[in-house]
């Protein structure tokens, strides 16, 4: 514990704890309507292909966060574009990522000294952060938080009953367009802890979580992100003592949430419904 | 503005020589048909034969490529305050977090941006219209884990929060057993009479709706028929449409047509869908 607080003296700490929490927050939102709206594989895609951004822009001397929201973005407005259908949509998401990342592996060789950042990128670390992608960070979750709440009402009409939500005259293309390009956002941050591969993480596992917790949407958003910062801070506290990496203690913590909810928390609270029905009936 | 239309117009819906298309495909040519308020139409015909674009042509969210459309006394346009609309039925994720009120609450204020913050009056419009399709004592559990008809009653409640005066149907009785189908038949009478609003159903089986039906318009392949039941379900007349012979059988106050082209024991273990591919080989150009 001592420790602990020594550590938060450094700068490298104070910066890991904030983006965390900022991190935790845009994803642990957002993850409540890529699970809604059954978007995994693109949020795979967007990650991979942030990836080949970040590479690229290494390359070209520029910020590695940028190249992440560039890459992200890009695939975003293209498969929104191209994959109307949701089963049309897979199909170009795969063929867009295919040809990203075989971009992403020449960037890599064209910069050789890139490897460890490469790591990084890949694995998530958590001492990566300055004061200035502190700064970035806080910038891009604000943009997604914004938007969130200005489309919240419609794009969860646009999501659970797209029909009907047409009818009422809701632009379920467009949301769905600015719902990937907030997504490209999150995952350009959520990359800076978990890293590429472990996105899932913090864009899914949290949603997954929260779900049979809560059956009111709204309850059931803050809940998803309670649970990613629970993963978030909690896992930086504990690579901070064990000097473990960050994304090994995020991953579990995330799961543990996931476990504790479905066979646990989940069972209990639907139990306690049913004994509140069957107690009401009869009067 | 009186979007009920009632007084402003004297029918509910007008078509004059409308014709649907998408690109080079025409889906219907030539309708005109009024509809007055209070009836209740039943859109029948074949899976593919255009009935739900007809339901979105009135809902102005297809453009038409030739004639004239009014609908509650005005062209047709999205967002229309002044009618509720049921689409076909989708499933829920049995994990949705999402309760029925919720879903009821989207046809208040669904399209309106921000967050939306708790109102009494909203609560009371939602209550009232989950009242009334009598879905209170299920109102509040998640809506992935409600059957199928209670699942419809919720939707039901949610283009009825709206209180429109045109009440837009696609297949609400498909896939539901049939005390859930009775249910929900009663459920659309009752409101017609109590209101005075006009329904407009499309189906692929009128058996369910037989006896509140006014008026029948029959699609087969761009071509259609419209006329009481009586009228237009004959043998005569469907044979006509199809353009090949077709059998219109009526058994135990259920009517059951039966093509040439489908096996007639196929026909008869399922005797409430209409043939589906009848005829479309031979009235093919």
């Amino acid at each position: 514990m001592e420790q602990l607080v020594r550590l938060l003296d450094y700068d490298f700490v104070q910066n890991a704890y904030a983006a965390g929490f900022i991190i935790a927050v845009v994803c642990g939102a957002t993850s409540r309507f890529v699970v809604a709206r059954d978007l995994s594989f693109a949020v795979h895609a967007l990650a991979e292909l942030g990836f080949t951004g970040a590479a690229g822009f290494v390359l070209a001397r520029l910020s590695p966060v940028l190249g992440l929201l560039a890459g992200a973005m890009g695939t975003a407005l293209f498969i929104g574009t191209l994959g109307v259908r949701p089963r049309g949509r897979d199909t170009v998401i795969g063929v867009t990522m295919g040809f990203g990342l075989g971009l992403g592996v020449l960037f890599i060789t064209l910069y050789p000294r890139y490897a460890t950042q490469a790591f990084s990128l890949l694995f998530g670390t958590i001492s990566g952060v300055n004061r200035g992608d502190v700064a970035l960070l806080l910038a891009i979750g604000a943009v997604v938080l914004g938007a969130l709440v200005v489309i919240y009402r419609p794009l969860l009409f646009a999501t659970v009953d797209p029909e009907a939500a047409e009818a009422r005259g809701v632009p379920v293309r467009s949301l769905g367009v600015i719902f990937l390009l907030m997504m490209a956002g999150a995952i350009a941050e959520a990359v800076q802890i978990v890293g590429v591969l472990l996105i899932f993480t913090l864009m899914i596992t949290p949603a997954a979580s929260a779900e049979r917790l809560a059956p009111q949407p709204g309850r059931a958003l803050l809940i998803s992100v309670l649970i990613a910062l629970i993963s978030a801070i909690g896992g930086i506290t504990l690579a901070l003592i064990t000097n473990i990496p960050v994304s090994v203690f995020v991953t579990s913590l995330a799961f543990a949430c996931y476990l504790a909810s479905r066979f646990v928390l989940g069972p209990l609270i639907e139990l306690r419904a049913a004994r509140g029905t069957s107690g009401a009936a009869p009067s | 503005m009186n979007h009920r239309g009632v007084v402003t117009a004297p029918e509910a819906l007008r078509f004059d020589h409308v014709t649907l298309a998408y690109g080079a495909r025409r889906i219907w040519s030539d309708l005109s048909l009024q509809i007055a308020p209070g009836t209740f139409t039943a859109v029948i015909g074949p899976n593919g034969s255009g009935k739900t674009s007809l339901l979105r042509a009135i809902l102005g969210l297809v453009p038409l490529a030739a004639g004239r459309m009014e609908v509650l006394g005005h062209p047709p346009h999205r967002r229309d305050p002044g009618i509720g609309y049921v689409p076909q039925r989708s499933s829920f994720d049995r994990d949705l977090p999402l309760r029925g009120r919720d879903l009821v609450r989207l046809g208040v204020d669904g399209h309106r941006w921000g967050i939306g913050f708790a109102s009494a009056s909203v609560d009371d419009r939602v209550s009232r219209a989950i009242a009334a399709v009598e879905a209170g004592s299920y109102a509040d559990a998640p809506i992935g884990r409600l059957s199928g008809g209670e699942q419809q009653r919720l939707r039901i409640a949610q283009a009825l929060v709206g209180d429109p005066a045109l009440l837009l149907f696609d297949e609400p009785l498909a896939n539901l057993d049939l005390r859930h189908q009775q249910g929900v038949t009663a459920l659309i009478a009752g409101w017609r009479h109590q209101t005075g609003g006009t329904v407009v159903l499309v189906t692929h089986d009128v058996n369910p709706v037989l006896d509140q039906v006014d008026r029948v318009l029959f699609v087969v392949n761009g071509r259609w028929a419209v006329g009481t039941p009586d009228e237009v379900l004959t043998s005569e007349r469907l044979s006509a449409l199809y353009g090949s012979h077709v059998d219109v059988v009526r058994v135990h106050d259920r009517i059951l047509v039966v093509g040439e082209s489908t096996s007639a024991g196929l026909e008869l273990i399922e005797p409430h869908h209409f043939p589906d591919d009848l005829g479309r080989d031979e009235v093919a150009p």
